[in-house]
């Protein structure tokens, strides 16, 4: 058996899949303790870092399913943080259709996040900090572009994340979610291009097999990370 | 309402059960006699290609519905492009699944012939409402025919994904045709996204597409206990599965 198959077999017997979450916890736990020890280290010696890597700004997504559910969850605050701002500060002529289809994308992505955090209770990451400094608020071109590509990037995670799953009812909720973001994006890109083919257009669907983008979670969290203060560890994942 | 009430809960009951699906049970069964999933095993092979033919059947319906569609004169100029684009990908999603069957080592389905004005019930070649009804019914329905199918690629890394990748294109074309029928007049609550279980104006055969599409519970989790969020934008932000069997009969008055 292949890596791939000895995880998939972990999830017809309960028992090992138990262990093998359990085991994601100890994982987790040593690597807290690690970070803890890091800082412990060099705090006699403090040096002048202007990105100090230390536990209080790189956050671990950790392994196995939870660390694919804290990709997602941590995909979710960006969106729900993105989305809430744009509410709170709509730009000037926001249209009835624009508010609308707006606020309800803050809506979801906040039932996102908080379903998440609870699904994960424990073993959920720390809120994080976005960074939206490149995005201004006040125009609607940035702030349509920047959901465009939060919707196309969310889309393409969750593409991506769906075989790094173990367990099939993780990967069936990750469907849930995934389609709704993919109406988003369909959504905010007719609201940049009306009535033209841009909803589904071929700069994200192959035009020769007809399939969205997939990323890897390095993909996502390299374009992400630009809108997040916090470092982002996803090298404990699984690739597949 | 964590994690760990899920494990729990999965070592109870059978996944199986769980997710209600009858190609996970036929896998599962051979999980328990074999000790093992070999993704080699001809059963498994067997079970991905069944779903890919499934999901074929569907492709040959949006893309015969589309190209009559297309060629048939009923849609206005100004909102041709959006369903040449949706012809285009359900062509490409023919093709692709075709060449995956056979890379298989299966054999794809022919096609069905239809009928879309299912027995003259609907005229959507020649009234543009009841084009996009059917175009809204179709693409809902083939959403949550892929994410019902999910869990029985899982063994599959490739097909898995590729399926994922279709899916979300489909959730595309439903965002937009749902979108379309309201800015023409035609359903002045439809969102891109399915509130509650309601199937806005569309004839109330078509109410099967949207049972379900209400819960509220993902996982263990009931989702009012943790948000703020209202439970309608709760409804909205998950869409649910269909079993084949859910699907299939949605779509038979079709089939001829």
């Amino acid at each position: 058996m292949n890596e791939k198959e000895q995880k998939k077999n972990v999830m017809h017997q309960p028992i090992d899949r138990l262990g093998f979450l359990k085991m994601s916890g100890v994982a987790l736990a040593s690597t807290a303790i690690i970070l803890a020890g890091c800082k412990k280290k060099s705090s006699p010696q403090p040096e002048p870092e202007p990105t100090p890597v230390t536990p209080s700004n790189v956050v671990d997504l950790g392994s196995g399913d939870i660390g694919v559910l804290n990709y997602a969850y941590a995909l979710e605050q960006l969106e729900a943080a993105f989305y809430t701002q744009v509410m709170a500060t709509p730009f000037s002529g926001m249209t009835a259709q624009e508010t609308q289809i707006l606020g309800d994308l803050k809506l979801h992505e906040i039932a996102h996040r908080d379903f998440l955090k609870a699904a994960l209770g424990t073993s959920a990451i720390i809120g994080l900090t976005p960074n939206f400094g490149s995005i201004n608020f006040t125009s609607r071109a940035s702030v349509l572009g920047t959901a465009k590509a939060f919707e196309d990037l969310g889309v393409s995670a969750y593409n991506g994340a769906g075989k790094l799953f173990v367990d099939p009812n993780f990967l069936l909720i990750a469907g849930k979610i995934v389609s709704v973001e993919a109406r988003h994006a369909s959504a905010i890109r007719d609201l940049l291009n009306p009535n033209s083919a841009d909803f589904a257009g071929d700069d994200v669907v192959s035009v020769s097999q007809g399939l969205d983008v997939a990323r890897t979670p390095a993909q996502v969290l390299a374009i992400a990370g630009t809108y997040i203060t916090n470092q982002i560890d996803a090298s404990h994942l699984p690739t597949n | 309402m964590n994690l760990f009430n899920i494990i729990q809960r999965l070592g109870e009951v059978s996944t199986s059960d769980l997710l209600k699906l009858p190609n996970v049970e036929h896998l599962s069964k051979e999980t328990r006699s074999s000790g093992k999933v070999s993704a080699s095993s001809f059963s498994n092979v067997s079970a991905i290609s069944d779903v890919l033919n499934f999901a074929l059947k569907l492709e040959y319906l949006e893309s015969a519905f589309y190209t009559q569609g297309v060629s048939s004169g009923v849609i206005p100029a100004a909102d041709i492009a959006i369903f040449q684009q949706i012809k285009k990908h359900e062509n490409a999603h023919v093709a692709f699944l075709q060449s995956t069957i056979t890379s298989l080592g299966a054999t794809p389905i022919t096609s069905p012939n239809f009928d879309f004005t299912a027995a003259g019930a609907f005229n959507p070649f020649t009234v543009y409402g009841d084009f996009l009804a059917l175009s809204q019914a179709f693409e809902d329905t083939g959403v949550r025919a892929y994410k019902g199918q999910a869990g029985n690629l899982i063994t599959d890394n490739t097909v898995l994904t590729a399926a994922l990748q279709i899916h979300s294109v489909e959730a595309r074309h439903a965002s937009e045709v749902r979108r379309l029928r309201n800015k023409n007049g035609m359903d002045a609550s439809a969102k891109g996204w399915i509130s509650g279980n309601s199937r806005g104006t569309l004839p109330a055969a078509t109410q099967a597409i949207y049972n379900g599409e209400d819960n509220t519970t993902q996982g263990t989790v009931n989702v009012t206990t943790v948000t703020n969020v209202g439970t309608a934008a709760i409804q909205e932000a998950f869409d649910e599965p269909l079993t084949d069997t859910m699907v299939l009969s949605i779509v038979q008055p079709f089939i001829v």
